[in-house]
C-alpha cells in the first residue's frame, strides 16, 4: 500500500484543540468539520490541501481530548495519513479505529519541509522525501493495527469476529 | 509473576491469571460512558453498522455535559439524539438536567463507579476514575460503539510509573498542585501510554476529592490510566454510594515499574500552568505581574464542593477585582445544592462573581465563558492549548480554586497567602 503526497508539516504536541476547535464541535458532520481542520494553528491549511497529501507531526501528535473529530476531520481533508515522531494514544486508537492509517516515525518533523513530495510504503515500511530525495525506514505497523484497517475499522473487525464465533 | 494494581484489574477483566506490558488484550467493560459530543459519533456508528440492540445497557451511562443546558440548535440535536436512543435501548443511566452534572464528577457521586472496575469513555478525563482505585481510561466514539455492541474492548497492557509523595503537604497545596507540579516535571508525553500510579504518605493522607482531581489529569501526561489503591478513605467514601460488590486491588510489593519518581512537597508552593502547555508549570509566586480578565472556578477537575469551599474560604469578604469576570461552575446538581445550602452563593455573589448551572462550558471553549483576543484567565480546569477557552490569542493559565479565587481578588495571578 503507498500513498503519495505534498507534506505539511508541523511540530511537536499537536493537540486536538488545534486540530479541531471545541466550538466547531457541535456538529458531527465530516466535511463541516473538515472546513475548520487545523484552523488554529495553520488558518490556511484548508484553503491549501488536497486530496493524498500528508500531514507530517512531532512527538505526541494528537494529544488531548479524546474527540474522534480530530481524525474524523483531518480524513475529510483530503489527508491520506499523518506521519509523526509518535502518537497521543486516544488519537492513536480512533485513527486505527476508523480505518485511518498512522506511521511513525524517528525525527519526522525534521525531516521534510512544508511542502515537499512525500512517498510512503507500508507494506516495505519506507518513507520517500521525493523532493529532498532521501528515504528513511519505520518499525512497521503492529499487526493488530493492520488487521484493524484491513477489515475497515474496529466495527466491521468485531462484527466479523462475532459472525466467526 | 507480581504486579501492580491496573494489571491486576486489567487481568481480571480478561479473564487471565495475568498480564505484562504491551500484551493486547480483550477486556470486559464494567461501564461505558459518553457526553453530548461523543455519543452521537458511537449512535450513528452503531446505528451505521446494522446492529439494533445494545450489548448491555446497565453498563452504559449518556451525559450530556459539555453544551448543556443546550447552548444552540446543533447541540439541541446532538442531545435529543442521546435522549431518544437512551429511551430506545432502555439505557436508564441517561442523566439530563434533572439529575445533571459534569461526567467525572457526577459519577463518583452516584456511585457508578467503584474500585476495581474497568470503566472506558468516550472522554479523555475518564481516566478520573483511578481517585477510586479503578481501571479508568479515555478512548474514542468508534470504542465505545465496539463496547454498546459487545461489552468489550481491546487494551495494550500499559507500563507502569510510580509517583511516591512525601513531606507535608502546605496550607493552600492539594491535589491539582501534585499533578501540576509532576506533569511539569515528567512532560505532556512523560507517561504516554503508560499507568502513573500515585503512592506515598502525602497521597495516603488525601482526600478522595483530590485523589480524583490528581487522576483527571494523568491524561494531561499523556498517561493510559492514574491510580490510586483503595484504601479507607475511598471506603467511607463508596460506602454509602455503592449498589453492588467492589474488589480492592493493590500492587504486590515487588511490582515492576519502568519509572519511580519521589517528590518531597514540604514547602510546596501552589502550582500554576502557564500557557499553551499543562507542562509549563511554575510555582505561584513567579508569576506576581500577569495580570487576568476572568477566573473560573469549575470543570471535572476542580468544580467539587470541596474545590469551592477552598475558594470561598478564600473569597469571604472580599470582591474580585473591577474588571475581573470571575465564573463559579458547581460541577453536579449535588454540589450547586450544597454549596447554596451552606451559602457559598453568597460568598461568590458578594464577591462580584456568577454562579452558573453544571458545565463543562469554557473549559474547552464550549460556552458560558469564552475569552476574547488578547484576554487571560486563570482556570482549575485542565487545558490551556491555543484556544482552548476561546479566540485563538487567548491565554489560560491553570491553577487550584484557591490561586483561582485569590487572583480573582488581585487582578493578578497570586496565591491566597498574597491577598
Amino acid at each position: 500500500m503507498t500513498y503519495k503526497g505534498r507534506a505539511f508539516v508541523y511540530g511537536d504536541d499537536i493537540d486536538t484543540d488545534v486540530i479541531i476547535p471545541a466550538r466547531y464541535l457541535n456538529t458531527v458532520d465530516p466535511q463541516e468539520l473538515a472546513a475548520h481542520c487545523m484552523e488554529d494553528i495553520d488558518p490556511e491549511f484548508v484553503n491549501k490541501v488536497k486530496p493524498g497529501d500528508i500531514i507530517v507531526g512531532g512527538k505526541n501528535f494528537g494529544c488531548g481530548s479524546s474527540r474522534e473529530h480530530a481524525p474524523i476531520a483531518i480524513r475529510a481533508s483530503g489527508v491520506s495519513l499523518v506521519v509523526a515522531e509518535n502518537f497521543a494514544r486516544i488519537f492513536y486508537r480512533n485513527s486505527f479505529n476508523t480505518g485511518f492509517v498512522l506511521v511513525e516515525l524517528e525525527d519526522a518533523s525534521t525531516r521534510f519541509a512544508m511542502g515537499d513530495e512525500i512517498e510512503v510504503d507500508l507494506t516495505a515500511g519506507r518513507v520517500r522525501n521525493l523532493t529532498q530525495n532521501k528515504e528513511y525506514t519505520f518499525e512497521p505497523i503492529p499487526e493488530f493495527m493492520l488487521e484493524l484497517v484491513n477489515d475497515g475499522g474496529l466495527i466491521p473487525h468485531i462484527l466479523k469476529k462475532q459472525a466467526s464465533a | 509473576m507480581p504486579m501492580n494494581i491496573t494489571e491486576k484489574i486489567i487481568a481480571a477483566h480478561a479473564g487471565l491469571e495475568e498480564v505484562r506490558p504491551g500484551q493486547m488484550v480483550e477486556v470486559e467493560v464494567d461501564l461505558a460512558l459518553a457526553n453530548d459530543i461523543t455519543a452521537p459519533i458511537s449512535i450513528d456508528v452503531m446505528q451505521a453498522a446494522g446492529v439494533k440492540r445494545v450489548h448491555d445497557p446497565d453498563r452504559i451511562v449518556l451525559v450530556p455535559d459539555h453544551f448543556v443546558p443546550n447552548k444552540d440548535i446543533q447541540t439541541a440535536l446532538l442531545v435529543k439524539q442521546m435522549r431518544i436512543f437512551a429511551r430506545e435501548q432502555g439505557i436508564e443511566k441517561f442523566y439530563e438536567l434533572d439529575e445533571m452534572g459534569v461526567e467525572h464528577a457526577l459519577l463518583p457521586e452516584k456511585g457508578l463507579v467503584l474500585p476495581g472496575d474497568l470503566v472506558v469513555g468516550a472522554d479523555s478525563h475518564t481516566c478520573t476514575y483511578g481517585g477510586l482505585g479503578a481501571f479508568a481510561t479515555g478512548m474514542g466514539s468508534t470504542d465505545i460503539a465496539a463496547v454498546f455492541i459487545s461489552g468489550r474492548i481491546w487494551l495494550k497492557v500499559p507500563e507502569a510509573m510510580k509517583f511516591v509523595y512525601k513531606g507535608a503537604l502546605p496550607r493552600w497545596v492539594g491535589g491539582k498542585d501534585l499533578i501540576l507540579m509532576t506533569i511539569g516535571d515528567i512532560g505532556v508525553d512523560g507517561a504516554r501510554y503508560r499507568t502513573m500510579e500515585f503512592t506515598g504518605p502525602v497521597i495516603d493522607k488525601l482526600s478522595l476529592e483530590n485523589r480524583l482531581t490528581l487522576a483527571n489529569m494523568a491524561i494531561e501526561a499523556g498517561a493510559k490510566n492514574g491510580i490510586v489503591a483503595p484504601d479507607e478513605i475511598t471506603r467511607a467514601y463508596v460506602e454509602s454510594r455503592a449498589t453492588r460488590p467492589y474488589i480492592e486491588y493493590a500492587s504486590d510489593p515487588d511490582a515492576v515499574y519502568v519509572e519511580t519518581r519521589e517528590y518531597d512537597v514540604t514547602g510546596m508552593e501552589p502550582q500554576v500552568a502557564r500557557p499553551h502547555l499543562p507542562e509549563n508549570t511554575v510555582g505561584v509566586s513567579a508569576l506576581k505581574d500577569v495580570t487576568i480578565d476572568q477566573a473560573v472556578i469549575g470543570s471535572c477537575t476542580n468544580g467539587r464542593i470541596e474545590d469551592l469551599r477552598l475558594a470561598a474560604e478564600v473569597l469571604r469578604g472580599r470582591k474580585a477585582k473591577s474588571g475581573v469576570r470571575l465564573i463559579v461552575i458547581p460541577a453536579t446538581r449535588w454540589i450547586y445544592r450544597t454549596a447554596m445550602e451552606e451559602g457559598l452563593f453568597d460568598v461568590f455573589l458578594d464577591a462580584g462573581g456568577v454562579v452558573s448551572t453544571p458545565t463543562c462550558g469554557p473549559c474547552m471553549g464550549g460556552y458560558m465563558g469564552i475569552l476574547a483576543d488578547g484576554e487571560r484567565a486563570v482556570s482549575t480546569t485542565n487545558r490551556n492549548f491555543v484556544g482552548r477557552m476561546g479566540h485563538v490569542k487567548s491565554e489560560v493559565y491553570l491553577a487550584n480554586p484557591a490561586v483561582a479565587a485569590a487572583s480573582a481578588v488581585a487582578g493578578r495571578i497570586v496565591g491566597p497567602d498574597d491577598l
